[in-house]
């Protein structure tokens, strides 16, 4: 009588043992920091893209600034220092305005690779998508 | 289970009994951790990968394509604010250092007809009350090594010193300085960079 108890009791005790070692493994890689951001400076534009049926841009200002300074593109080119201002159409891209300046196949790739600029994910909100310091302009 | 057993006791041995497995569950989730991959070897490995950034779709084909923000900016001066190497700083990279010391050579054209100017002159903003925080010491050399002088002047900035009812409610709103810094030039977290001039230097300084 003694003997099953304490076999019952023991293994009880091993039960409890292993759950409790599962359940803090579950919290604890629970805890493992997921961190889902976009690179400081990351500019979506979907203000046409997605209702056209093409994924959203996504534009890389650190990708663009090793290789270009700012007055490049905000001079030169002529887009506006405020996400959502520029009027970006495919048809001026193609027609070397805007992106279409570099995106040529002579500079960078030309607007033939679609993928390449629209890769965003569906349903992206256009505007700034400033990394983990920031949440851009008029966002403070 | 524990709401049963509320003495002293019970409560001890349900936690004693437990630890061992507890300890034993925190370990192999830490060595899990510790084997998972990083990205890139350097001081300052924690840049995203497109795939993970919530923004690039992970199904399209030509993703692998795209270069990785850690390929990149892991060779360039590291951003850090003070020596914590957890926090962030923008890119986590000092963009002026990095073009100073010649880590990058971007483009200054396109045209070939565009003139380049840089501006070496140091403005002290001294309209402005700024309360117990150092004045502000505007840096054009800086500025001008990225940026075109139509880029501020004169629609946003006037040339004319104190013409500009700069504010920091406008900045933090995207206007003024806050067209860049807070979006893709270093973040308005970083308070000292911008004031930077203590009062007791002040009198020396250029005026505005």
């Amino acid at each position: 009588m003694m003997e099953s108890d304490l076999r019952t009791h023991s293994r009880h005790r091993f039960r409890r043992f292993m759950r409790a070692g599962i359940v803090s493994l579950a919290l604890s890689m629970l805890a493992i920091p997921f961190s889902l951001h976009a690179e400081y400076g990351d500019v979506v534009l979907n203000k046409r893209a997605e209702k056209a049926g093409v994924r959203p841009v996504i534009f890389p200002h650190w990708f663009h600034r090793i290789r270009f300074r700012c007055k490049v593109c905000h001079s030169e080119l002529g887009f506006e220092m405020r996400a959502g201002a520029n009027d970006v159409l495919m048809w001026d891209i193609v027609n070397g305005k805007f992106c279409g300046m570099c995106h040529n196949n002579q500079i960078a790739w030309g607007p033939e690779n679609c993928d390449l600029c629209h890769s965003g994910k569906q349903g992206l909100e256009s505007g700034i998508h400033g990394g983990d310091s920031t949440m851009g302009p008029g966002r403070w | 289970m524990l709401l049963f057993c509320w003495n002293i006791k019970d409560v001890k041995r349900y936690i004693v009994g437990r630890l061992p497995a507890v300890c034993i569950g925190l370990c192999i989730a830490l060595s899990s951790l510790a084997a998972e991959p990083v990205p890139v070897a350097s001081p300052h490995s924690n840049w995203v990968p497109l795939a993970q950034d919530g923004l690039h779709d992970p199904s399209n084909p030509r993703l692998d394509l795209l270069q990785n923000p850690a390929e990149a900016l892991s060779l360039l001066p590291p951003d850090l604010e003070g020596n914590e190497r957890s926090s962030v700083v923008g890119n986590r990279v000092k963009w002026v250092k990095a073009l100073r010391e010649g880590y990058i050579n971007p483009r200054t054209n396109i045209y070939p007809e565009t003139k380049i100017k840089v501006l070496d002159l140091d403005v002290m903003l001294t309209k402005r009350d700024t309360g117990e925080l150092p004045r502000v010491l505007f840096p054009h050399k800086q500025h001008t090594e990225w940026l075109d002088c139509s880029n501020c002047h004169e629609w946003l900035f006037k040339s004319k010193t104190g013409a500009t009812p700069i504010s920091m409610f406008a900045i933090l709103d995207g206007e003024y300085c806050g067209r860049c810094h807070g979006a893709v030039a270093f973040p308005l977290t970083q308070c000292q960079r911008c004031h930077s001039v203590p009062f007791a230097a002040q009198a020396p300084a250029k005026a505005q």
